[in-house]
């Protein structure tokens, strides 16, 4: 539970560079034998976390997690104490803590991988989460369509049962907790905690008005809290180690471990565990850099809602506070890395289809407006398109982004807006070119693969 | 009349023993929370696993069990993408045509299915061995580009490899995924979906602790050849 630039000795530019700035905590039993297994996790330290926070009262185990600033993974960055602290006590009704394990946002994919490798490190943070804000039933909401980790999470909660996590009585502190895992069945706005909510209550998945917010009348009307996966399977470590330990990593608002994920156009894409505030140069590095051959031209910092960035980008720190500042957001760290053969008005062409495809129809801005958004980009990318049809797609844009129900219509908008920003003459391109001048064969893995053989 | 793809109504029962096996799974369904209409997505998949897709049958049941109208229930089962709402084949191919997966090869692997099996979007092969669909990101981005079968994951597909595992389905041989257990039919995989364990011994634990993307991090943080070796007996190895 040390940082692992102490435990391999590496030298002090390693804080900078190279294999020392990674901190696999959540990853850290991932390459053992079968890491999902409990007596695995055992070996690990596993369950430990619980006994501490089972010691404590439960409005100390929430001021632990304020105190260590843990900050919501599942894109806002909400401080996850403050959440747990805005269950109201002692009202009389069952309170509800409830895992958001639908990980559908486009590039994002860290909470799967980790739930397959490691269902138990949930299990445990649900446990004491729900401890903390007095819940005797808890949720995982996992999205349907990941059956393989649904089979681990199945068992893996069987085996929490047997062994006395689970149930009556846990280790005989007197706290009962029932732990339900619940598929779903395809829908991207089931991420949107209210919505997930009302798929959780067995009905459309569609977001609900707030107030009143979730704390206060959230599954069954009754106080909820919605956590991310990562978030909740963040709190064992906070237990074991302590604030300070935790502290010890990222910055003074943005404290803590995360995984970042790696994705496209990258040599060895895949999840590095690192303190938040890491800059996608030094994650670029240890991960071989770019694509042979080829120029970084355009990433996602959080998934297909956040803003796209540039080569420019390539120093800003990895944490709320600073993607924020240079116009984006970190939302879920999911890199997707998109080299100079890709067209970016087919990229965003795709995610406005997704975004059309998956608008929950409850809102007429995001409804209609995403239908126009599809309708606009086909004919621009097609080069079927005219100049002032830049002019209107900014303006349906404009009226879907902040004037939806909630943020998917935002996320609709943020690659309009930001593609437009940073690559207006490419779009124009298409318009001269009278369709599209990129080859999408280029792009491809086996592209690349071919180049390499031939060389 | 145009048909809408809607389930058409009223409906025939099930017969009197599947009635009443549904019937006491559906109890234990709904046993598992405080509110019984919690239950309706589990009991669709319930129903989708005995039929192969949600009929008018399997919404029947569902309202009758959790004492909803039909209309209540046909709003929720259609507003799911994972529901079908005709029969379809017994392997669910998912092509993952999102942006980052169709970059890096998913958009040639949907065309090169869709010619080799002479189906379109959503199409089922004339044996009923196969359903072709494009789906949306599966949070397997590191492994694009990506194709689901019966939701496992198959990763870092190529054209040729995909032409192989359908060909493959369609001969009745054993699949086995990149990471999961070894493939079992739509309706199998439905049950499990419905909070039914995998009843296959070793299931859970097939398939390691994930492939070289879900390490790589963790094995260049220990200063170990970031390619290698292969799972599980990494830490012996």
């Amino acid at each position: 539970m040390i940082p692992v630039s102490d435990e391999t000795g590496a030298s002090e530019t390693a804080d900078t560079t190279g294999p020392g700035i990674l901190t696999p905590v959540l990853s850290a039993t991932w390459d053992d034998q079968r890491p999902w297994r409990l007596d695995t996790y055992l070996r690990h330290d596993g369950y430990e976390g619980l006994r501490k926070a089972l010691a404590k009262h439960q409005d100390e185990v929430i001021q632990t997690v304020k105190d260590a600033g843990l900050r919501g993974r599942g894109g806002a960055g909400f401080p996850t104490g403050m959440k747990w602290g805005f269950i109201p006590q002692g009202d009389g009704n069952p309170h509800y803590l409830v895992v958001n394990a639908d990980e559908s946002e486009p590039g994002t994919c860290k909470d799967i991988p980790l739930m397959y490798a490691n269902p138990h490190v949930l299990i445990e943070g649900v446990i004491i989460a729900a401890y903390a804000i007095r819940s005797n039933h808890a949720f995982i909401y996992l999205r349907g369509e990941v059956v393989p980790v649904l089979r681990r999470l199945q068992a893996a909660v069987q085996e929490a049962y047997d062994a006395g996590y689970l149930g009556k009585d846990i280790l005989g502190s007197g706290f009962d907790l029932e732990l339900t895992v619940h598929a779903g069945a395809g829908a991207y706005i089931c991420g949107e905690e209210t919505a997930l909510l009302d798929s959780l209550e067995g009905r459309r998945g569609q977001p609900r008005l707030r107030p009143p917010f979730p704390a206060v009348a959230g599954l069954y009307a009754s106080p909820t809290c919605v956590n991310n996966v990562e978030s909740i399977a963040s709190v064992p470590a906070i237990m074991r180690g302590g604030v300070e330990w935790f502290r010890s990593m990222g910055s003074e608002k943005s404290p803590g471990f995360t995984l970042y994920s790696l994705s496209g156009h990258v040599k060895r894409p895949g999840q590095y565990e690192a303190p938040l505030g890491v800059t996608l140069r030094q994650l670029l590095d240890l991960a071989g850099g770019v694509r042979e051959g080829h120029r970084l031209k355009f990433w996602t910092p959080g998934g297909s809602s956040t803003p796209l960035l540039t080569e420019e980008h390539l120093d800003v720190p990895l944490d709320y506070e600073n993607v924020g500042a240079a116009g984006s957001m970190l939302g879920t760290k999911a890199l997707q890395i998109f080299d100079d053969t890709v067209c970016v008005v087919r990229a965003v062409l795709r995610w406005t289809e997704f975004y059309a495809h998956e608008s929950c129809g409850k809102c007429t801005p995001c409804r209609e407006g995403t239908y126009w958004l599809q309708q606009i980009m086909e004919r621009l990318e097609k080069g079927d398109g005219t100049e002032e049809d830049l002019e209107t797609l900014l303006d349906v844009a404009d009226n879907i982004n902040g004037k939806s129900f909630c943020a998917l219509g935002d996320g609709a908008a943020s690659p309009i807006f930001s593609s437009l920003k940073y690559f207006r003459d490419e779009y124009v391109a298409h318009l001269a070119h009278r369709g599209c001048p990129f080859d999408p064969a280029a792009s491809t893995v086996w592209a690349s693969n071919l180049a390499g053989a031939q060389a | 009349m145009t048909d809408l793809g809607m389930p058409r109504l009223p409906a025939p029962g099930y017969p009197a023993d599947v009635r009443a096996r549904l019937e006491t799974e559906a109890r234990e369904i709904i046993g598992r929370y405080p509110q019984s209409r919690s239950a309706l997505l589990p009991l669709l998949h319930l129903v989708q696993s005995e039929e192969g897709y949600v009929s008018p049958t399997g919404i029947e049941f569902c309202a009758e069990v959790l004492g909803l109208t039909t209309a209540d229930v046909t709003g929720v089962a259609t507003f799911y993408t994972m529901y079908r709402r005709e029969n379809g084949g017994d392997f669910h191919v998912g092509v993952c045509t999102n942006t980052l997966c169709a970059v890096m090869g998913g958009d040639e692997i949907f065309a090169t299915l869709k010619e080799h099996l002479g189906v379109g979007n959503k199409g089922t092969t004339p044996d009923g061995s196969i359903t072709l669909e494009h789906i949306e990101c599966n949070a397997a981005c590191d492994y694009a580009p990506v194709v689901m079968v019966n939701w496992e994951f198959f990763d870092n597909v190529t054209p040729a490899s995909a032409k192989d595992l359908v060909d493959e389905l369609r001969a009745g041989k054993q699949v086995t995924p990149t990471r999961g257990a070894p493939l079992c039919t739509f309706r199998e995989t439905a049950r499990i979906l419905a909070g039914f364990p995998d009843p296959r011994p070793g299931a859970v634990d097939h398939g390691g602790a994930g492939g070289t993307p879900s390490l790589v991090g963790l094995r260049i943080a220990h200063g170990r050849n970031p390619d290698g070796p292969a799972d599980p007996t990494e830490k012996g190895a």
